[in-house]
């Protein structure tokens, strides 16, 4: 499979304070890779880094580069970059309007106009998310008042809304029911085709459900990346099998 | 048993005082209509209202507050036309825009502004701004509707930017974070997200700061000029309802006509305010 994303010695620092080791990875297309790890290993750090929301934190500093397709991204305009790297935050944060506007909101924004063009993006970002058909009698009504785990899904949908290349999820179930997680596990698995996913979990189970790979972060370093399998039945390190059979962490 | 009692008392002394404020406002209002009916039962609501002229001691008196409502209105409308998007767009630069240091120098001389009493705005307008009002329009008085806004407008920017900045500072980091991540800039983000998210309190800071203006007094007095004439423009000295009150109860007669005419504007200045109020609450609960 090709290449999607390339970081290659990637450091880095808050207030100076070093969160992420000299790490060298791939993203694949079309994979899920999911991020293990426990708390302070640098997994969201590392999240926040690829689409540069850690650009806006001003004790930011960081080290080495980061290539999505051959383009490095710190040489990319930001806005430019997260429309190609969308990401999803542990927290579904709906924006208080209504179903329908929060998906049109970015295609709005990035300068769709036609109404009937919108009305095909909606729907199709929807079914993508896995959630058309519990939402489509109610458009209109408020974002606000709907499940944790819809909330979620329809944050997946506004995401895919604008076509990005990769979906970064940060611990995208940590508050949900293991129904809902399962749902937007569904949705998961079926982006894939699509999309190139890169997924943070503290949730050991889910990694070795829907990752392609899997990536054991520790203390700001890379321990170890394999294909998930292979990791959850023979690691290679004795830490990652520590942290996998629940030793620590 | 003992710490119930205390909490018995607490509660009682509580429900007092609270109890307290709503019949003082109740007193309040009922003296307020009391003697306001007893005038318009003498010299009619449509005469009151609509009349034209306000001779309080020729003779026979009249009693029209007309000009003077439409000085009060024009005053309040140009104070907003100043002081809403300044103070919306200087909330929005100290709550969004500003690095730490400066937001909290600016913070402090808004609250500064708030700080300042009224009657020392409306002396120092008096010697600064009106003579510079009359020589750059090249009018006969600085004395105009045009002054007393522009005063006014000063005024009602400090309740504006405190609770517009509040209210876009109370706007959850996650929204914009969000939006962030779907690509949206800087601008798109604060025009889109968080006005949007912080707009009921917005609106509440503006109704908040044009009922300070509506209701103020003093500074108007100094500035407008006070000719209870309908004005053509707001380069025309204007006199307000507050003003006229302010100036003219000193002089009535206890009980008298005169005296009673007061009233009758402190009614319709109540009227008014309640129904900016009353407009400001359907229109943030549309919004919910």
């Amino acid at each position: 499979m090709v290449d999607k994303i390339k970081v290659e010695n990637l450091s880095c620092f808050y207030s100076g304070k070093q969160v992420l080791k000299n790490l060298s990875l791939t993203v694949k297309a079309n994979e899920i890779l999911s991020i293990i790890g426990p708390s302070n290993s640098g997994k969201t750090s590392f999240l926040r880094t690829l689409n540069r929301m850690n650009d806006m934190n001003v004790y930011f500093s960081r080290k080495g580069n980061i290539f999505l397709d051959d383009d490095n991204i710190f040489d990319m305009n930001p806005e430019k970059l997260r429309t190609r790297i969308g990401m999803l935050f542990a927290m579904p944060i709906p924006l208080p309007m209504s179903i329908y506007d929060n998906i049109a909101y970015a295609p709005r924004v990035l300068g769709l106009k036609n109404k009937k063009n919108m009305d095909e993006v909606v729907e199709q970002s929807l079914r993508d998310a896995s959630l058309w058909d519990e939402v489509k009698d109610r458009l209109n009504s408020s974002a606000i008042k709907m499940s944790g785990g819809q909330q979620q899904r329809l944050c997946i949908a506004r995401i895919l809304a604008i076509e990005p290349e990769v979906i970064l999820f940060d611990e995208p179930c940590s508050g949900l029911d293991p129904i809902s997680t399962a749902k937007v596990e569904e949705a998961m698995l079926k982006l894939k085709e699509k999309y190139t996913i890169v997924l943070v979990t503290n949730n050991v189970k889910q990694a070795s459900r829907v990752g392609t790979r899997t990536a054991f972060f520790l203390m700001g370093e890379l321990i170890e990346i394999d294909k998930t399998q292979n990791m959850f039945l023979t690691p290679k390190n004795k830490t990652t099998e520590d942290y996998i059979t629940g030793r620590f962490g | 048993m003992n710490s119930k009692i205390t909490d018995y008392i607490i509660e009682k002394i509580i429900f007092l005082c609270g109890i307290i404020a709503i019949v003082f406002v109740v007193l309040i209002f009922g003296f307020l209509l009391k003697e306001g009916f007893a005038f318009f039962k003498e010299y009619g609501v449509f005469n009151f209202i609509f009349g034209k002229y306000w001779y309080p001691s020729s003779n026979p008196a009249s009693y029209g507050v007309f000009s003077l409502i439409i000085g009060s209105l024009l005053v309040t409308l140009g104070a907003a036309i100043i002081a809403v998007p300044f103070g919306i767009m200087t909330a929005l630069f100290i709550a969004e825009l500003a690095p730490k240091g400066i937001r909290d120098i600016l913070k402090s001389i808004v609250e500064l502004m708030a700080a300042i009493p009224s009657v020392v705005l409306g002396f120092v307008g008096m010697v600064t701004l009106v003579p510079l009002v009359r020589s750059i329009l090249d009018i006969p008085t600085g004395l105009t509707a045009f002054s007393g806004s522009i005063v006014l407008g000063f005024m009602a920017m400090p309740t504006i930017v405190s609770i517009s900045e509040d209210a876009i500072r109370s706007v959850p980091w996650q929204y914009k974070e969000g939006a962030f991540a779907l690509g949206a800039t800087k601008w798109q983000t604060i025009r889109r997200v968080v006005l949007k998210a912080a707009m009921p309190g917005i609106i509440a800071a503006v109704m908040l700061g044009i009922g300070r203006v509506i209701g103020e007094t003093m500074a108007v007095l100094m500035v407008t000029g006070n000719a209870a004439a309908i004005p053509t423009s707001i380069f025309d000295p204007v006199r307000t309802l507050t003003a006229t009150i302010a100036a003219e109860m000193g002089e009535t007669v206890r009980g008298g006509l005169h005296y009673r005419a007061l009233f009758g504007i402190g009614l319709v200045l109540f009227t008014i305010t309640f129904l900016i109020n009353f407009i400001a609450d359907l229109f943030l609960n549309k919004k919910k």
